[in-house]
């Protein structure tokens, strides 16, 4: 099963296995990660499971569609290039070990 | 293809008094079936009650379609009452046209905005009620709330908004069965269905309000003017008696568990998953439509073409396979994913309107209120798709 590695924004780490074809907002929050909210269930309605993903792997996630870049600007804590909505970022196997780094706030 | 004469077959009629009074037994009865299952009052549709199948039915737009109707009539088959909704009963390219601009005047961002204004509202009402001490927490709050804020923000004047109830209830009546209760409903419209379309156009609707940036969306040529009176509409038969009934929802939840209450009043900060949680246990919208847009299936129990697809909504959200201990009530569950919003490109376009409102008002009461007693029995007003109550006689005791 393919692993995320996320990063708190106070520094600390957790790792985390994956079914494939899974969100990683529906892993986040179905192990309780703290830093991941989700409240709109995954339908890029919320904005609240917003991730900084890892300069590395950045290029390989496919491109956001138009509802999650317009979501993208209605972030709590400050957009970067690499931000994303995590509700759709589906894990496969080529996405084994990415980093994501988690914002301060999410609401 | 006759594959849908294996499913389980099961009694119960989702519109019967007792089961709309009750809705869980029936759930679970459901939901221990089969992951899709007949019921024989119905033939013509198929149901599901677990979470599994509720949600994957919502995410397949593309072979569950929404625009021959969300509720039990088959627009195929049937004419739809009123001019179809440009976005509720509407399926790709044009939903995601209409979409594109209810999402951005009901985002987030556009929902920081209107913050102050609908919390300074909660704290009054909440004031005004804590003064009253014994209140109808549905007359007294949760309608009074959404019915003063909600219309303020689209920009409708306030006289004859006691209409917009009367709307609200007849539309969502309107998604079940022709029974008494639509019957009903209709009665009661008389005048109502033209102040409604009267106060869609745009001299009725103030400058800067939601339902003007509408009219500003129709001037950039995102959508045309024909269309704008209509998703106008949608704000008004959407927009107040889902939140008055989610809010009302809200405060029976928490009557009935002192304890959570108490949880609340020590964390004020846990009002909005109070309110969230709240929307699980008790959903304001108990089911939704889908049609099948050719033989297809879900998670691989075949389903015909044209067949309706009923999505036990309310169901999904005490399903055990998914929730531990579904029927308890507890503020400090994370209850992410749950299907009270529904899921997939037809979510509540509102929901983060909805949410500040249950939030605000959630946070007014924990920080003005000790305690919530119960003074008498409450009722229900019955709907063929909402779980609302009639009254809820609560007494307020001052923190």
């Amino acid at each position: 099963m393919p692993t995320i590695h996320f990063i708190q924004a106070d520094g600390s780490r957790r790792e985390l296995e994956t079914p494939e074809g899974a969100s990683v907002m529906q892993v986040a929050t179905g192990a309780g990660l703290q830093g991941i909210v989700g409240e709109c269930g995954g339908s890029a309605m919320c904005a609240t499971c917003h991730v900084y993903v890892d300069d590395a792997w950045a290029g390989q996630l496919p491109a956001p569609l138009s509802n999650e870049l317009e979501m993208l600007e209605c972030t709590a804590s400050e957009r970067l290039p690499t931000s994303r909505l995590s509700c759709q970022i589906k894990m496969t196997a080529a996405l084994d070990g990415i980093v994501l780094r988690l914002p301060a706030t999410q609401q | 293809m006759n594959e849908t004469a294996t499913l389980p077959e099961l009694d119960f009629d989702p519109y019967a008094s007792e089961n709309l009074l009750d809705p869980y037994p029936m759930h679970e009865a459901v939901r221990e079936a089969g992951p899709v299952v007949k019921l024989r009052p119905y033939p013509t549709l198929v149901a599901c009650g677990r979470h599994e199948q509720v949600h994957a039915v919502l995410n397949d737009h593309a072979n569950f379609i929404s625009g021959a109707g969300v509720g039990l009539a088959n627009f195929n088959l049937e004419t739809p009452f009123r001019p179809k909704s440009l976005i509720l009963e509407a399926d790709p390219p044009l939903h995601t046209q209409t979409r594109t601009v209810l999402s951005r005047i009901l985002s987030p961002k556009a929902v920081m905005q209107i913050r102050a204004t609908f919390a300074a509202v909660a704290d009054q009402m909440v004031e005004r009620c804590v003064e009253e001490g014994d209140i109808c927490g549905i007359h007294d709050l949760a309608q009074i709330y959404p019915l003063k804020v909600f219309p303020d923000a689209v920009g409708v004047e306030e006289d004859g908004r006691e209409n917009l109830l009367i709307y609200g209830d007849l539309i969502f009546n309107s998604m079940g069965p022709h029974n008494a209760l639509l019957a009903k409903a209709a009665e009661r419209m008389g005048p109502v269905t033209e102040w409604i379309m009267a106060h869609c156009q745009r001299e009725h609707l103030r400058p800067g309000g939601f339902g003007d940036q509408i009219y500003q969306a129709a001037d950039a040529g995102e959508i045309s003017h024909e269309q704008a009176p209509l998703l106008v509409r949608s704000f008004l038969s959407a927009g107040v008696d889902t939140t008055i009934n989610g809010l009302g929802n809200a405060l029976y939840a928490l009557a009935q568990h002192a304890e959570q209450y108490a949880k609340l009043h020590a964390d004020p900060a846990l009002a909005r998953p109070a309110f969230e949680e709240a929307l699980r246990w008790e959903s304001t919208a108990q089911t939704f439509f889908r049609t099948a847009a050719r033989d297809t299936e879900i998670t691989g129990v075949p389903v015909l073409e044209n067949t309706k697809v009923l999505c036990l909504l309310a169901s999904a959200n005490r399903d055990p396979r998914k929730w531990p201990e579904p029927d308890r009530y507890d503020i400090e569950r994370r209850p992410s994913g749950h299907m009270a919003f529904g899921s997939g490109i037809h979510g509540c376009v509102g929901q983060a309107v909805a949410r500040l409102e249950g939030e605000v008002v959630l946070t007014a009461l924990a920080k003005r209120v000790k305690r919530i007693e119960i003074t008498g029995p409450h009722t229900r007003r019955l709907n063929n798709t909402l779980r609302a109550l009639e009254t809820l006689p609560l007494r307020l005791i001052p923190a």
